[in-house]
């Protein structure tokens, strides 16, 4: 088998590509000549590996949940504490490498579409760090049920701009940043937040975020002496995902498992699972699998968690699906928040309801394969942002009580 | 193979002929306001003087519109819009004299089937695609399919893009190329005017027959310009903004208006 971790782009399989206007080629071949120049240039590596270090926080902890593991069929659970890092999800990974290319293109502003917030946070993040210009496109629907994020990118000095039009979520910030980018692409560089988008991006974020999978691979092997049997994540646009299995997939021996938002169920048609309900096409600048009506227009996607609202996937995703190296499942937003209650009050960790995906599937998974299964599951992200659809879903708040 | 409906590369030519200064190029969107208030809007577009017609069709997700196409697209899918309406118009403007060619961003035209949607467009009488987001690299199946029916692929070219992605742009294209400053922003004029014409020299150098240049221009005076070095002055937003403000009637004096700038 050949490693499929080794993939580069533009195309994997019959997905990928740069499906974009002209106006923007020049700019994709100059951020993959930056991007080519930077991966065996020793100063951009140290430059990334120190701030890895001294400001992201890496490497993250390997935490084995070992009162989890009771709901997991008693397999062994460890965890991927990417909520540990600066922000509190993986998203600071990408962004700041991201932002680092930037400033060696010369370029001055940074923009990002952002779907819970979080990679919002990460580019405001690195822009207030490296001294740049950054504006996140947000959809209306998201900025409020994501208000403190909002507030965070502001704090960090951004300008958030709320997008009123199409369904108001994830995919149509980002039509609005792509439409940002085209007009401004001389001094701006669009830092896409996920494996999706034209190339170079699923192949470059993925580089970003494979230190995910690399130090869990060393971290599990010396914590349980062996490689996993199977490797859980999310996946919305999949960066995360795409972060930890790059590690894993030459081990034919080791399960690889995305978790897609099945919302509401897949068969009420309000979900984000791509897999089970859509089909190839073409959006956002690669060829992939999209939620689709049969004409080709998007069909809005539906999911308690922001983050994994999005009608497309990463390309590779798609190449992975379709090869059966990876297992695709949908978890519908009663299994997540379940996940998300059971994490707070077995381990002491409360999750972004993202990465709860992950853990509801790490339980379908572990009963599957038994208590002598040794899982590990990326926990992407905290859920501190969420506090306020929790505590709506678990009638937390105190009648009356008012928020100041 | 039958060619029912005219090639744009020959409506240009004849435009020429006529002894004009540049063809004039009217996008409008199918659904909008209605499909029959679309359609009767195109062949007005027709009758006040447009050469060729761009019929386009609405998408969910038109990340290089501005906001006018925007809103109009979001309308047009309200009412109900599908892919083969866009036939049923482009038929509309061939009946009526006009050369029509569909603007279509890509999935939906890939959903359709690209064979059978350059069969069925060959069918209705159009001339062929513009296609925004898809550029030559991408396009082997819509060039195999637009040389089986004979249609034109007009490709964009960009101020930014290289001398190597013009030539292969130019050596893609058949009818004209399709000469964008920024997509879906309406720039500053006077830049965008230095661009155009920039871009539009760079594409007859490297051997395009025919250059159209789509920007902001929304007034007769702004098309005589542009008119001035190119071969097709293209307007969208303001013809979209025409008919909603003011209905057939207010389209019709703004095609006037721009025709007389061409001619």
């Amino acid at each position: 088998m050949t490693d499929l971790s080794q993939e580069q782009g533009p195309y994997f399989g019959p997905f990928g590509g740069r499906f974009i206007p002209e106006a923007l080629i020049p700019a994709l071949d100059e951020i993959e000549e930056t991007w080519r120049k930077s991966q065996v240039d020793p100063a951009f590596t140290e430059e990334l590996l120190e701030l890895q270090r001294s400001y992201i926080g890496r490497p993250s902890l390997l935490t084995e949940a070992t009162r989890f593991s009771a709901h997991c069929g008693g397999a062994r659970v460890f965890l991927k504490r990417e909520d540990l890092n600066h922000t509190g999800s993986h998203k600071i990974n990408n962004a700041l490498a991201q932002a680092l290319l930037a400033k060696r293109m010369g370029k001055t502003r940074l923009i990002a579409e952002t779907g819970a917030g979080q990679h919002g946070v990460a580019t405001a993040t690195a822009a207030a760090l490296l001294d740049m210009e950054c504006e996140v496109y947000m959809g209306e629907e998201d900025t409020a049920r994501q208000a403190l994020n909002v507030a965070r990118m502001r704090l960090l000095g951004a300008k958030v701009n709320a997008v009123s039009n199409g369904t108001r979520t994830l995919k149509d910030a980002m039509n609005e940043a792509m439409r940002d980018w085209v007009a401004n692409v001389a001094r701006t560089h669009y830092v896409i937040g996920t494996v999706a988008g034209p190339h170079p991006f699923p192949a470059m974020v993925r580089s970003f975020q494979r230190v995910i999978g690399d130090e869990a691979r060393g971290q599990i092997l010396e914590a349980a002496g062996r490689l996993p049997d199977a490797v859980c994540a999310c996946v919305g646009g999949g960066s995360n995902a795409m972060g930890i299995f790059a590690a894993f997939l030459a081990d034919t021996e080791v399960r690889i498992y995305g978790f897609e938002a099945g919302g509401e169920g897949v068969e009420t048609g309000r979900h984000a699972a791509r897999f089970s309900g859509g089909r190839p096409g073409v959006l956002h600048g690669s060829a992939t699998y999209i939620l689709q009506d049969e004409d080709g227009q998007t069909r809005a996607s539906h999911s308690i968690s922001a983050g994994l609202d999005y009608p497309s996937v990463g390309p590779e995703h798609s190449y992975l699906h379709d090869t059966a190296r990876v297992i695709y499942e949908p978890v519908v937003d009663e299994e997540a928040m379940e996940a998300v209650r059971l994490l707070s009050r077995t381990e002491g960790i409360i999750p972004a309801i993202e990465s709860a995906h992950a853990l509801a599937g790490a339980m379908r998974v572990g009963r599957e394969l038994g208590p002598e299964a040794l899982l590990l599951v990326n926990l992407s992200g905290r859920g501190d942002k969420d506090m306020t659809t929790a505590a709506k879903w678990f009638d937390y708040f105190d009648e009356g009580a008012v928020q100041v | 193979m039958t060619t029912r409906g005219a090639r744009t590369g020959a409506t240009l030519d004849a435009v020429d002929e006529r002894g004009a200064k540049a063809a004039l190029i009217g996008y409008l969107p199918v659904g909008f306001p209605s499909l029959e208030g679309s359609i009767e809007a195109m062949v007005e577009l027709v009758r006040s003087g447009a050469d060729i017609v761009e019929v386009g069709m609405p998408y969910s997700d038109p990340g290089m519109d501005g906001p006018v196409i925007q809103h109009a697209a979001e309308r047009g899918l309200a009412n109900g819009v599908r892919t083969r309406d866009v036939f049923t118009a482009v038929s509309a403007v061939a009946e009526a004299g006009g050369t029509a060619v569909v603007m279509s961003y890509w999935n939906l035209v890939l959903q359709y089937g690209v064979e059978a949607f350059a069969r069925d467009l060959d069918s209705a009488g159009g001339a062929g695609i513009i296609t925004p987001d898809l550029i030559p690299d991408e396009a082997d199946d819509w060039l195999a399919a637009s040389d089986a029916h004979d249609l034109d692929r007009i490709f964009l070219a960009a101020p930014s893009s290289t001398p190597e992605r013009i030539a292969t742009i130019v050596e893609s294209s058949r009818g004209f190329v399709y000469a964008a400053s920024t997509m879906g922003v309406t720039g500053v004029r006077s830049e965008v005017d230095h661009h155009a014409r920039d871009l539009v020299s760079r594409l007859k150098d490297a051997g395009a027959a025919r250059a159209c240049v789509g920007l902001g221009v929304s007034t007769g005076e702004q098309a005589a310009e542009v008119a001035d070095y190119a071969d097709g002055v293209i307007v969208g937003s303001a013809l979209v903004r025409a008919l909603e403000n003011g209905g057939v009637a207010e389209l019709a004096a703004l095609t006037e208006q721009l025709a007389e700038g061409c001619a």
